[in-house]
C-alpha cells in the first residue's frame, strides 16, 4: 500500500553513547517525559512528547545508546530490535540519528548504517557549539548532500538549540521504504569506514593542533598514582557533602516536622485519628521524609560525575584492582549507582557484555550501601556517638567500606568457585570531558525527588499505617499482660519473632519492624519512630527516637542492627529486578540466601562478642 | 639490516605516548574475539588511522587508554593485540 507523505507523529532518537542524545531528549521534551521508575543511565525506555513550532504534538522515544546495530550488549540489542521491527514497538515515522559534531569520524558510521533501515532519517548534528569552540568547521549542506539525507545542527545544552530539528518535524517525511539492513561482517564494516572517511574529509575541517583539553586533563586524572588520589578525593568529598550539608539540611526538615506534629497535636482532640496523624504519619513516614536532602545531594554528585565524563576514567583506574576480585572496570559504574539504589545499578549492568561479569556485578550490587540505608545508619550512629561527629563519621565510612570489601570478597569467591578460560572484556569509551548539562541535572534530580516522595507517600506510608494499626489493635489473647503496646497484635508478633532475633540482640520492636523492612528498609526507622511516639509523653514527638535508642538499647544491639542493615536481603523490588534481569528464579534465591546468611552470622557474632567484651 | 627500519607491532607493545598508524587488524576466525575485532573496526581502528597510548594502568600496562581520532578507548592488552601498528619515527 503506497502511503502518502505524512507529518511525523512519532520519532525515535538513535545515536552512539556520549553523543548528547539524552541531553537533546531532555531539551526536546522538558518535563513532558514518561520515565520508567528508575532512570540511572539510559537503559530504561524513555518516552516524551514535544510540541512543534506549528503546534503539533510529537512523541519522542529515546533509544539506548549504541555504537552499532551489531549488538554486543543487551542495551544495543534493544535499540536494534526496535528499529529493525523485531520488537513490540511500532516503527517510528522518523528516525533522528544524533551525531556528535566534535566526533563525526566515529559517529558517521552509525548514520550510514541507519540509512539502510528504510525508515525516514534526519541527522541531528549535535554539540555544534563545542565544535566551533574547538575550531572544527563542518560544511552542513555538503554533508547533507553526501549523505543524501537532511542534516540539522543542534546544541542540546542551549535553550533554543533544537529549533532547527523542531522546524524539521513540521515538514512531511517520505513514505517508509523497505529495509535492506543486515548485520555487517568485518569486510563490509571496513568498506563503510572508507566511505565514512571520504565523507568526513570532504566536509569537515579540523585545526592542525587538537584543542580538546581532555588529553591534558587525563595526564593527571589517569595517572596511576595521582589519578587514584583524585578519585579518592572525589569520593571523599561526595561522602562528606552527603553527610554534612545533607545532615544539616535534614535538621531543618526535622524541626519542621516536629513543629507540625505539635501543631496537629494541639489542634485536635485525643483519639484514633490524632494518633494516626501524629504517630503514624508525622512521626513515622515523616521520619523518613527528612532524608530527602541527603538523598538528593548523593544523586547530584552521581549525576554530575556521570555527565562530566569522569566516571569511565574512574572505571579505567579501578579495572586492575577489580580484576583481582574477578570483575572488570565496567562493573564500576553500575556499582557506583548502587550507592544511590541497587535497582538502577542492576539495570546499568546491561552495558556489561560478558555474562559472568554481569552476573557477579548483579549479585554484589545490594552490598553497596544504598540511600535507603542512610536513615537507619544515621539514626543508630547518632545514638551510638551523640555529640561526637568524628567518631560518627568514621563509623559511617567503616560501614560503607565493609559493604565494599564484602562485595569484592563475594565476587572473588564466585570467580574461584567457577573457574573459566573466558576473558572478560573491557573495551570502553573514555569520552571528552564536558561540563554537566544543567537541564539534565535538574531533570534527573527532579525525577529522583519524585520517586522518593512517591515511595514515602505510598509504600512507606502504607506500611507505617499498617504497623500503627497492628500496634493499636489489641491481641485476641485475653491473658496477655503489660502495656497496651505489649498487648497489641504487633506486640504479640514481635514476641514470636524473638525466637529468631533474640540471639542477635533485636528486641520486639526491631524484630517486627524488620518484616515490613523487607519492602523498604526505611520502615525500620518510621516504625520505631512511631512506636516510641506512641509510648512517649504527649508533648515530645520529634527528636526523641534517637535518645530512646541511645539509652534503652545495649551497645551490642545497636552494633548488631548496623551489621544487619549492611548485609540483610532487603527491598523486594531489588529481588524482582534481579529475577527480571537474570531471567532466573535461581539467582534471585541464591542472592537472598547468601545475604541472609551473611547478615545473621555477622549480627550474631557482633552481638555475642560485644556482650562478652562488655560483660553484659 | 638497518636500525632505521621500524617494524610493525601489535598495539599493546607500542610505547606509551608514541604516535603510530594502524596498518592492519588481525581477524580471528570465530567466537568472542571475532565479535571484539568487529567492534574495534566499527569504532574506527582501521588502516590509516593515527593512534597513541595516552595512559596505562598500574603495573603490567593493564588496561591501556588508546586515542584514535577524537576518541579515547580503554582496552585490555589482549584487545589491543589485534591491532597492528607502525610507530612513527
Amino acid at each position: 500500500m503506497a502511503e502518502a507523505a505524512l507529518l511525523p507523529g512519532r520519532i525515535a532518537l538513535l545515536g552512539n553513547p556520549n553523543c548528547g542524545k539524552t541531553a537533546l531528549f531532555n531539551l526536546l521534551t522538558g518535563s513532558r517525559q514518561k520515565v520508567a521508575n528508575y532512570a540511572g543511565v539510559t537503559v530504561e525506555r524513555k518516552e516524551g512528547t514535544l510540541r512543534t513550532p506549528a503546534g503539533r504534538t510529537v512523541k519522542v522515544l529515546d533509544l539506548p545508546g549504541a555504537y552499532s546495530l551489531n549488538a554486543l550488549s543487551n542495551d544495543e540489542a534493544v535499540t536494534r530490535d526496535v528499529i529493525t521491527g523485531h520488537s513490540r514497538e511500532a516503527l517510528p515515522d522518523l528516525l533522528v540519528c544524533v551525531a556528535d559534531a566534535t566526533n563525526l569520524r566515529l559517529h558517521l558510521r552509525m548514520v550510514l548504517e541507519a540509512r539502510s533501515l528504510g525508515i525516514p532519517l534526519v541527522v541531528a548534528l549535535n554539540k555544534m557549539d563545542r565544535a566551533a569552540k574547538l575550531g572544527i568547521t563542518i560544511d552542513v549542506e555538503s554533508l547533507a548532500q553526501h549523505l543524501g539525507i537532511p542534516v540539522v545542527p543542534t546544541v542540546s545544552i542551549s535553550k533554543r538549540g533544537a529549533r532547527g530539528l523542531e522546524d524539521h518535524l513540521d515538514r512531511p517525511v517520505p513514505a517508509r521504504g523497505s529495509s535492506s539492513w543486515a548485520a555487517q561482517g568485518i569486510e563490509e564494516v571496513r568498506r563503510t569506514q572508507q566511505e565514512v572517511l571520504r565523507i568526513f574529509r570532504a566536509t569537515v575541517k579540523e585545526p592542525a593542533v587538537d584543542a580538546d583539553p581532555s588529553d591534558r586533563i587525563d595526564r593527571l586524572m589517569m595517572h596511576p598514582f595521582w589519578g587514584l588520589l583524585v578519585l579518592g578525593i572525589v569520593l571523599f568529598v561526595t561522602f562528606v557533602s552527603v553527610f554534612s550539608i545533607g545532615g544539616w539540611l535534614t535538621g531543618y526538615v526535622e524541626s519542621a516536622f516536629a513543629w507540625l506534629g505539635g501543631l496537629v497535636e494541639g489542634a485536635m482532640d485525643e483519639g484514633l485519628l490524632r494518633g494516626l496523624l501524629v504517630e503514624g504519619i508525622i512521626g513515622g513516614a515523616g521520619g523518613v521524609f527528612v532524608f530527602l536532602p541527603q538523598i538528593l545531594i548523593l544523586f547530584l554528585f552521581i549525576l554530575a560525575l556521570e555527565g562530566s565524563g569522569y566516571l569511565p576514567r574512574a572505571a579505567f583506574l579501578l579495572d586492575k584492582p577489580m580484576s583481582r576480585a574477578g570483575l572488570s572496570g565496567r562493573s564500576f559504574i553500575p556499582l557506583l549507582s548502587s550507592f544511590a539504589c541497587a535497582i538502577p545499578g542492576i539495570m546499568a549492568t546491561r552495558t556489561i557484555t560478558n555474562w559472568r561479569d554481569r552476573l557477579a556485578t548483579i549479585m554484589i550490587a545490594p552490598l553497596m550501601a544504598c540511600s535507603a540505608r542512610i536513615p537507619v545508619y544515621t539514626l543508630i550512629i547518632a545514638a551510638l556517638f551523640p555529640g561526637q561527629p568524628l567518631l560518627a563519621t568514621l563509623l559511617m565510612i567503616g560501614l560503607y567500606a565493609l559493604g565494599i570489601i564484602s562485595a569484592m570478597s563475594v565476587a572473588w569467591v564466585m570467580k574461584r568457585s567457577r573457574p573459566t578460560s573466558e576473558r572478560s572484556t573491557l573495551l570502553m569509551e573514555l569520552p571528552s570531558y564536558q561540563w554537566p548539562d544543567t537541564r539534565s541535572l535538574v531533570i534527573g534530580l527532579w525525577e529522583r525527588a519524585m520517586i522518593f516522595l512517591r515511595r514515602v507517600g505510598t509504600i512507606i506510608l502504607a506500611l507505617t499505617i499498617i504497623m500503627w494499626a497492628l500496634y493499636t489493635i489489641p491481641s485476641p489473647r485475653t491473658h496477655a499482660q503489660g502495656t497496651p503496646i505489649e498487648r497489641s497484635l504487633a506486640g504479640e508478633i514481635g514476641h514470636a519473632l524473638q525466637y529468631v532475633f533474640a540471639p542477635i540482640g533485636f528486641n520486639e520492636h526491631i524484630s517486627i519492624a524488620l518484616v515490613p523492612g523487607m519492602a523498604a528498609r526505611e520502615v525500620v526507622v518510621s516504625s520505631l519512630g512511631m512506636v516510641y511516639a506512641m509510648e512517649g509523653d504527649e508533648d515530645e514527638v520529634g527528636g526523641q527516637l534517637q535518645e530512646r535508642i541511645a539509652t534503652e538499647w545495649s551497645l551490642g544491639t545497636k552494633l548488631s542492627l548496623l551489621l544487619w542493615i549492611v548485609f540483610a536481603p532487603q527491598c523486594l523490588s531489588t529481588f524482582v529486578t534481579v529475577k527480571r534481569e537474570t531471567n532466573s528464579w535461581k539467582y534471585m534465591w541464591i542472592m537472598g540466601g547468601y545475604l541472609f546468611a551473611l547478615a545473621y552470622l555477622a549480627s550474631l557474632v557482633t552481638y555475642q562478642v560485644t556482650n562478652f567484651l562488655t560483660g553484659s | 639490516m638497518s636500525a632505521h627500519v621500524i617494524k610493525n607491532l601489535p598495539l599493546d607493545l607500542l610505547p606509551e605516548r608514541r604516535w603510530a598508524t594502524v596498518c592492519d587488524v588481525t581477524i580471528p576466525a570465530t567466537g568472542v574475539d571475532h565479535e571484539l575485532v568487529l567492534r574495534l573496526v566499527e569504532l574506527g581502528f582501521v588502516p590509516g588511522e593515527r593512534v597513541r597510548i595516552v595512559a596505562e594502568g598500574i603495573g603490567g600496562r593493564e588496561p591501556m587508554a588508546v586515542r584514535v581520532g577524537h576518541t579515547t578507548f580503554a582496552l585490555r592488552r589482549h584487545e589491543a593485540s589485534f591491532i597492528i601498528v607502525e610507530p612513527h619515527p
